[in-house]
């Protein structure tokens, strides 16, 4: 039976087994790439995707269980119309291998929606679930501290 | 394996007696050009393999791996510098599989030297070898080698387009090429007039390319100067294509397991209950393993773990201790080198006090955060393969044998890479995603590997042990004699790669032990191989990431026998051996405000290694907090000589001291009944935001060869932690990772 989803605003009718995790559903039969896979136990944090506004690891989400709207890091900015956080990604460069920053972004945007002004130890707290092969973590810190300063002021 | 077989075995065979007839025999090759592999279509011109000008733009070919060190970017700054094309107007692709876009840079490293001390005219022949690199047509993106590879190479590259495309005006004007100004992809002609780089393809595609000199770096815009990566945006919005993103029209998705018992036998399988599971399209018996079919990777997932395998037994001694026993072993035999034998260290010097240490290192996973995967489309007499690799010419002539095509048939795509390290160096993604694919004819298939099946078939950093004895006198070092005993990678490789038995000294093996520029009267270096069947390979900064630590705690053990201060201690033993390295050490005393004495609680470490060409010093700083010991700062200064992009070379600074943090406190790959113990990271941790230290870089440029930065941040972590440990803790660190001895942060 189809499962309809609302991702990033748009429904999708998805003929797939309940027990498929949401990570595969938007990878392998909607199409967005943008969302990843690290290790399909919640130990990395690369799948984050946002639910009703949380962030949620999507593969630890059976597809019947989704309980609300999607977001995915395709939802919160395009190359053309990036988000603040986007923007300060790109300026302070901290993606390396780039692999693991989709879900650093969709992390860190669920930590600014609730905490506009993060401190460092909010920061650890909201951010340890999330893996960096490359260790860009300090670039990551400046990013989010920039890209709060920034949306104060707008 | 035939061709690539006998062509991989020559590379890996050049020794010293070997360089001269390699070099005639380059040269031979070298007098002809590499076909050019960019097929210029109607109104198109490729002016040289890594320039293609059509009548949309001018698009650049960067064809080493982008797997996060930045390297498309700065090749293509290097390229733009002399072209006068402006890096937001070009696009930058990978390329195809090809040999003209051979590794000059990475013979030259293996060369038996220790690199630093190296003389003008032996580094001249080091880049003269580089000319082998071409003729072995060895597409390869490791080594820490892409600026020292590129660097003449793609600026050249750039001029001579740059000229041949004034030519090409000038002969259309009716005036001499001298009177032409090139700027922002345009030739200005004497009155002003700007002719578009696009609209001389074609006029352009009949000329003899014009040979011109290097511009003075005086005149340079981008070199020397931080560039906004190309691939930035694209990683912050979710749009760069990984080997995992690739999509196809009707393609399908496969999951494998291998056999656990690394390089053991499948006895047998028992599909029955998988066949029916849902979204299952096909099991694929794979000979060492099976591999699932379906419309989803997760239901093929689910299917390939219903299968119940018959495993053979592992060809190597089941359990961890048995396996570091055997790598003991290795010290009764003669050294397989011993690339450092200066004094005698037979004798004590009178008066001397003598001081001795073990270590040992475990096996390591690269665990990049792309699991292994790639996608093939086989149609019976060809054979496209997408994937993030490290070496597409040699997975070109793997596949093509697997398929049974020419390696013409074969054509390789070059994703973005989700982490390298070394790990997609390796052959075997390619590969099994071949015979996978091979089972559906016209239908594209993508087999990713689970975090369990990458973390437990890796192509490990071996185990090592280290047997250190050392002597000071009057608060100096005056004699260190090491042995390292460990797998030997290089061997094993070309053994995998060729089919054949790779001989000879291992310089791999010791590099990091024989070549540190501290001036020690006495000092004998020695490398023992281990025969083990595990399969290893490069680890980022490979033997470098064993004996860094194995080095530097050692001369930490002897700094405090002798009483010394051991930054001081260090740096009185380089400052006549090699400046720059001696730079270093001074600029992370400076940064850190070294001054020998922590508070309680506090502990700073440092330590030193040369790799790469590059001397990397850091210091680390860590705080007890109510009895958990965390990582608070880290200072770290390079010298690499020329950086062509400082704040990209920072990236890679700080990111390779994570990774060997990463390690040092929690990366231990283990054996038990000949089966890996850690599945994924939970068992295999790395730091984190909470975990990672602040840290602050520093770019020296006074090295007057060009170093490597993708790899030299790694090694010095190690020891500097352990280092840093004992200062805090008064324990010394003998074995890693650290979290069996501290109490570390989690």
């Amino acid at each position: 039976m189809a499962t309809t989803l609302k991702i990033n605003g748009t429904a999708h009718q998805v003929d797939l087994p309940d027990d498929v995790p949401l990570l595969w559903v938007l990878r392998d039969e909607v199409g967005l790439t943008g969302t990843k896979f690290g290790c399909g136990v919640a130990a990395c944090g690369a799948c984050t995707v946002h639910i009703d506004g949380e962030a949620v690891r999507s593969c630890q989400v059976a597809l019947s269980d989704v309980w609300g709207d999607v977001t995915t890091i395709e939802g919160i900015g395009t190359p053309a119309a990036m988000s603040a956080l986007q923007q300060a990604w790109v300026d302070y460069q901290v993606a390396q291998c780039g692999y693991c920053q989709s879900g650093q972004i969709m992390q860190a945007a669920a930590l600014l929606a609730e905490n506009p002004a993060p401190s460092d130890a909010d920061i650890d707290d909201a951010m340890q679930g999330n893996l960096c092969r490359c260790g860009t973590y300090p670039r990551i810190r400046a990013a989010i501290h920039d890209a709060a300063g920034k949306l104060k002021e707008a | 394996m035939g061709k690539v077989g006998k062509i991989l075995r020559r590379t890996f065979l050049i020794g010293s007696a070997a360089i001269v007839g390699g070099v005639a025999f380059g040269a031979y090759y070298v007098s002809r050009p590499a076909t050019n592999p960019l097929k210029p279509g109607e109104g198109e011109a490729a002016l040289n393999p890594f320039i293609l000008i059509d009548q949309n733009g001018v698009t650049l070919f960067a064809p080493r791996a982008e797997m996060g060190q930045g390297v498309q970017t700065t090749w293509a700054a290097l390229i733009a510098e002399e072209l006068d094309v402006d890096l937001d107007q070009v696009t930058v692709l990978h390329g195809p599989a090809a040999a003209a876009y051979y590794n000059s840079a990475l013979i030259g490293e293996s060369l038996p030297n220790k690199g630093y001390d190296i003389p003008d005219i032996q580094y001249n022949l080091a880049e003269a070898l580089g000319v082998l690199g071409r003729t072995l047509s060895l597409q390869v993106t490791g080594g820490s080698t892409s600026m020292k590879d590129g660097y003449e190479r793609m600026r050249q590259a750039g001029a001579s387009a740059r000229e041949t495309l004034k030519r090409a005006a000038a002969d259309r004007l009716g005036v001499d090429p001298a009177e032409l100004q090139t700027v922002s992809g345009h030739v200005i002609a004497p009155n002003g007039d700007k002719i578009p780089y696009t609209d001389l393809a074609v006029d352009v595609a009949d000329l003899e390319p014009v040979e011109v000199p290097l511009r003075d770096p005086s005149e340079w815009r981008y070199l020397g100067q931080s560039q906004p990566r190309l691939d930035m945006v694209e990683k912050a919005t979710g749009t760069a294509e990984f080997g995992v993103d690739v999509r196809l029209p009707g393609m399908k998705f496969a999951a494998l397991r291998m056999n656990p018992k690394l390089g053991g036998a499948m006895n047998g399988y028992d599909d029955s209950a998988a066949t029916s599971m849902p979204g299952v399209e096909k099991v694929v018996d794979l000979g060492t393993g099976v591999a699932v079919i379906a419309n989803n990777t997760w239901l093929a997932q689910q299917a390939v773990d219903a299968i119940d395998v018959d495993w053979g037994d592992a060809p190597y001694p089941p359990e961890t201790d048995q396996v570091f026993a055997e790598i003991a072993k290795a010290f009764d035999d003669a050294p397989n080198s011993t690339m450092r034998d200066d004094g005698d260290v037979s004798v004590l010097p009178e008066g001397a006090t003598e001081i001795t240490a073990e270590y040992q290192l475990p096996y390591l996973a690269h665990a990049t955060m792309e699991p292994m995967n790639a996608t093939a489309l086989y149609t019976g007499n060809a054979l496209e393969l997408w994937c993030g690799n490290q070496a597409p010419t040699l997975i070109q002539f793997r596949v093509a044998n697997t398929a049974g095509l020419e390696t013409e048939a074969v054509q390789i795509h070059t994703t973005y890479l989700g982490g390298g390290f070394g790990r997609r160096g390796e052959l075997d993604f390619g590969d099994i995603a071949t015979k996978v694919a091979m089972a559906m004819p016209g239908t594209p298939v993508q087999t990713t590997w689970s975090r369990e099946e990458d973390m437990r078939h890796d192509y490990y950093r071996p185990g090592a042990i280290a047997r250190m004895r050392g002597a000071v006198q009057d608060g100096k070092a005056v004699l260190i004699e090491g042995a390292v005993a460990s797998q030997s990678c290089t061997q094993q490789a070309v053994q995998r790669y060729t089919g054949l038995p790779g001989a000879g000294p291992d310089k791999v093996l010791v590099e990091g032990f024989f070549n540190q520029p501290y001036g020690v009267p006495n000092y004998r270096m020695s490398g023992h191989i281990a025969n083990l069947d595990i399969p290893v390979g490069f680890w980022r900064s490979v033997g470098n990431s064993h004996n860094g630590f194995f080095h530097e705690t050692f001369m930490d053990e002897l700094a405090h026998a002798a009483g010394r201060d051991p930054l001081e201690f260090r740096l009185e033993l380089m400052q006549d051996e090699h400046a720059p390295s001696a730079g270093c050490l001074e600029a992370v005393r400076d940064m850190s405000g070294w001054t020998g004495q922590t508070p309680k609680g506090i502990g700073r470490g440092v330590a030193f290694t040369y790799s790469f060409g590059t001397p990397v010093a850091q210091v680390i700083e860590v705080v007890d907090e109510d009895g958990t010991i965390r990582i608070n700062k880290a200072w770290i200064a390079c010298d690499m000589g020329l950086a062509l992009d400082p704040d990209n070379v920072k990236a890679q600074m700080f990111g390779g001291m994570m990774y060997g943090l990463s390690a040092a406190c929690y990366g231990e790959i283990t054996f038990a009944d000949g089966e890996v113990e850690q599945y994924n990271f939970p068992d295999y941790d790395a730091i984190r935001m909470h975990t990672a230290p602040q840290v602050e870089v520093r770019v020296l440029e006074t090295n007057r060869h060009m170093g490597g930065a993708g790899e030299p941040g790694t090694p010095p972590s190690m020891p500097a932690l352990g280092n840093a440990l004992f200062d805090l803790t008064g324990e010394r660190a003998r074995s890693l990772p650290l979290i069996n001895q501290f109490d570390l942060l989690i």
